[in-house]
């Protein structure tokens, strides 16, 4: 008994001194990395969101913006890497949502000083879709409201006239 | 005693006719800002992109209903006086918001009608900042329309009106001079308008291209890459600083991209007179004009004052990356833009104060009169040092020696006392109105630098942040940098004529 109560401590004082090694492998917030980016710079990390906007193919890589719902982070990655997004974030689609993981650069020297990720690897989460647009019908009603008060409005100005 | 009596008897009760004239002329430049919803609706329903659409024609039937009435009731023929002309203009730029937020208050990507008003404001005084959420799938009519009322704002809401009309308008001087604009670029202030009009049109579509063409080559998909390119554009040239993606300019990881918009955002700083002497071959007008050379010794100077800052710090690891963020933050705040390449919070936690000043100093002293920057303007600080080159240069020289004020603006100026009264008033107040900013955001509980560079940012119509603008932002402190930015767009005198207006109805007989 001793022993088992010996070996639980044991794993609990090694899993606290392993905690900020697990942390920086774990799971970040755009936030997190934009506000300790000193503490993250060079290190691996894993960012969690959705493609938007373009992939943007650059001879062999590519880039492409990956936003968690705080910021969006620029991933640079290879074209293979590229080639597995399939939906990015527009007004029109609900992007892929990816985990990446990667090296954070605070001031990428390769790109100019740009604060981004240098992909190692990426997970699709969900794949993402098209977002098929629904009519507004209180806002068609309005409209048409609207519209019969200006053209009351229109005539009386002309009649005064 | 006596003096203060007379002062009071002095303050006339505005007559019907002053509000006919206020009521009929701003009814006519909402009707106009009406027309121009009707551009983002034809592209809403290019993309198809309905329910956007319809967003914006009921902003354009509502807007339109308050001008037909306000001109109904108010119909008149009269011109506009002096008070009438500035009162008209303050009062169209809050209406000019008002009627501006409604489409992207319906678009569901502001959490507020005031979120909504804080961007109309930002937008039309060509500030940008923004309080959007979910920028990424807003839609491109939305993104259209926050780009197109820079465009407007940048020219000015009533060189859109004036442009409009096809006969000369006496009062339009009035009302062209309210906007901030003290100086014509031909002799009729509705050529100029149009004046300025073309030269922008001509540079949009240009730059459109070159942009396009970048974008393409950045791998960015055809109609993303022209659409951009134009909203890039009409952001740069008028120098706003909104983008169509939530990263500003991080977006395109792209050096030509910043050197296109390096270009476009001086081209912008450049006072409308200026472009007019190049247009016309008189390209040496560029190198004798005082503004130019204020401007080269301001960003040199305030250059210096940021690679110091940066140095002493060491957040860059290499000379030519510290050169390529700081200029171009410095470039897109002495501009007034408000285009940034690094996210808000490094400016706090990465740049150091001394970095940050000269930052902040850049932002404050903005670019040319007649231009669509904002803050004290070169011209105002030219004259400025001019006179005190002079006083100092009387002080050192016998008394009897003539000491001639002259300055090259556009012709030989010969320096008068009320000039340097004047351009030392106006920067008065916009140091008063960056002060009042700041007391604002440190009222809010955020530090004096954090908030001092957020005011400047606000006021001298920039758009830069330190991460204070978020949608969370107190209302007391949106409301504060709405009127900064108005304020500092209008470059008060309409302004403080309204607040004129306003006591002399509450107070005048």
């Amino acid at each position: 008994m001793k022993r088992a109560i010996g070996l639980i401590f044991f794993c609990g004082a090694a899993c606290f001194a392993h905690l900020p090694a697990v942390c920086l492998a774990g799971q970040i917030s755009s936030t997190e990395l934009i506000n300790n980016a000193k503490e993250y710079d060079g290190k691996s990390v894993v960012y969690v969101g959705e493609a938007v906007g373009d992939v943007m193919m650059r001879g062999d890589f590519a880039w492409v913006n990956i936003n968690d719902g705080e910021n969006a982070i620029g991933v640079w990655l290879n074209k293979e890497l590229a080639g597995e997004i399939k939906f990015t974030g527009s007004y029109r689609s609900k992007g892929d949502r990816l985990e990446i993981t990667g090296v954070f650069q605070r001031n990428c020297t390769q790109h100019g000083g740009d604060m981004d990720i240098h992909a190692q690897g990426i997970r699709k989460i969900n794949l993402g879709r098209v977002v098929s647009e629904k009519l507004d019908t209180s806002k068609r009603n309005f409209v048409f409201i609207l519209l019969v008060v200006l053209c009351l409005v229109f005539v009386f100005v002309r009649r005064q006239k | 005693m006596r003096c203060s009596v007379f002062l009071k008897t002095m303050i006339l009760k505005p007559q019907l006719q002053d509000l006919k004239n206020i009521g009929y002329y701003s009814g006519r430049i909402i009707i106009g800002i009406s027309l121009t919803m009707l551009v983002p609706m034809v592209i809403g329903l290019l993309f198809a992109e309905i329910n956007p659409a319809l967003d914006f024609l009921i902003a354009a039937e509502i807007a339109l209903l308050i001008g037909l009435i306000l001109t109904k009731i108010c119909f008149t023929e009269k011109d506009l006086n002096w008070m009438q002309g500035m009162v008209v203009v303050s009062l169209s730029w809050l209406a000019a918001m008002l009627v501006g937020a409604i489409p992207l208050y319906l678009s569901g990507h502001w959490g507020s009608y005031l979120d909504a008003c804080f961007d109309a404001m930002s937008g039309f005084a060509t500030t940008g900042l923004t309080l959007a959420q979910d920028l990424d799938h807003l839609s491109y009519a939305h993104n259209l329309w926050r780009h197109l009322i820079m465009f407007i704002g940048g020219q000015g809401i009533i060189i859109v009106a004036l442009s409009l009309f096809t006969k000369g308008l006496s009062g339009a001087f009035k009302m062209y001079v309210g906007e901030a604009r003290d100086e014509r670029v031909l002799p009729n202030v509705i050529s100029t308008s149009r004046f300025i009009w073309s030269v922008s049109i001509i540079y949009l579509i240009l730059s459109t291209l070159v942009l396009g063409i970048i974008g393409i080559a950045n791998g960015m998909k055809p109609v993303n890459a022209f659409f951009h390119g134009a909203c890039i554009f009409m952001a740069a040239f008028d120098t706003g600083g909104f983008t169509p993606q939530s990263q500003n300019m991080l977006y395109y990881h792209s050096l030509s991209f910043e050197v296109v918009t390096i270009v476009i955002m001086l081209l912008g700083a450049m006072n409308f007179n200026l472009h007019y002497r190049i247009w016309t071959g008189d390209r040496r007008e560029i190198w004798k004009n005082i503004e130019t050379r204020t401007l080269c010794i301001t960003i040199a100077l305030t250059f210096l004052i940021t690679v110091i800052g940066l140095n002493q710090v060491g957040s860059y690891p290499s000379a030519i990356i510290m050169f390529r963020k700081g200029f171009y933050q410095l470039i897109s705040g002495h501009t007034g833009t408000g285009y940034a390449t690094i996210y808000a919070r490094q400016f706090v936690d990465e740049w150091g104060n001394l970095a940050l000043v000269g930052l902040i100093i850049a932002m404050a002293l903005g670019g040319g009169a007649c231009s669509t920057t904002g803050g004290i303007k070169m011209l105002r600080l030219g004259i400025i040092a001019e006179a005190l080159k002079q006083d100092v240069k009387r002080i050192i020289l016998p008394e009897r020696a003539v000491v001639e004020q002259r300055l090259h603006h556009l012709k030989e100026i010969f320096l008068e006392d009320k000039q340097v009264r004047a351009a030392l008033l106006i920067t008065v107040s916009y140091l008063v109105l960056y002060g009042i900013g700041t007391l604002a955001g440190m009222f809010y509980g955020y530090p004096f630098l954090d908030s001092l560079f957020e005011s400047t940012s606000a006021a001298a119509n920039v758009g830069l942040s330190c991460g204070i603008t978020t949608p969370g932002m107190a209302a007391g402190l949106k409301l504060t940098y709405i009127v900064q930015m108005w304020a500092g767009r209008l470059e008060f005198m309409s302004v403080f004529t309204l607040i004129g207006f306003f006591v002399a109805v509450i107070k005048g007989k």
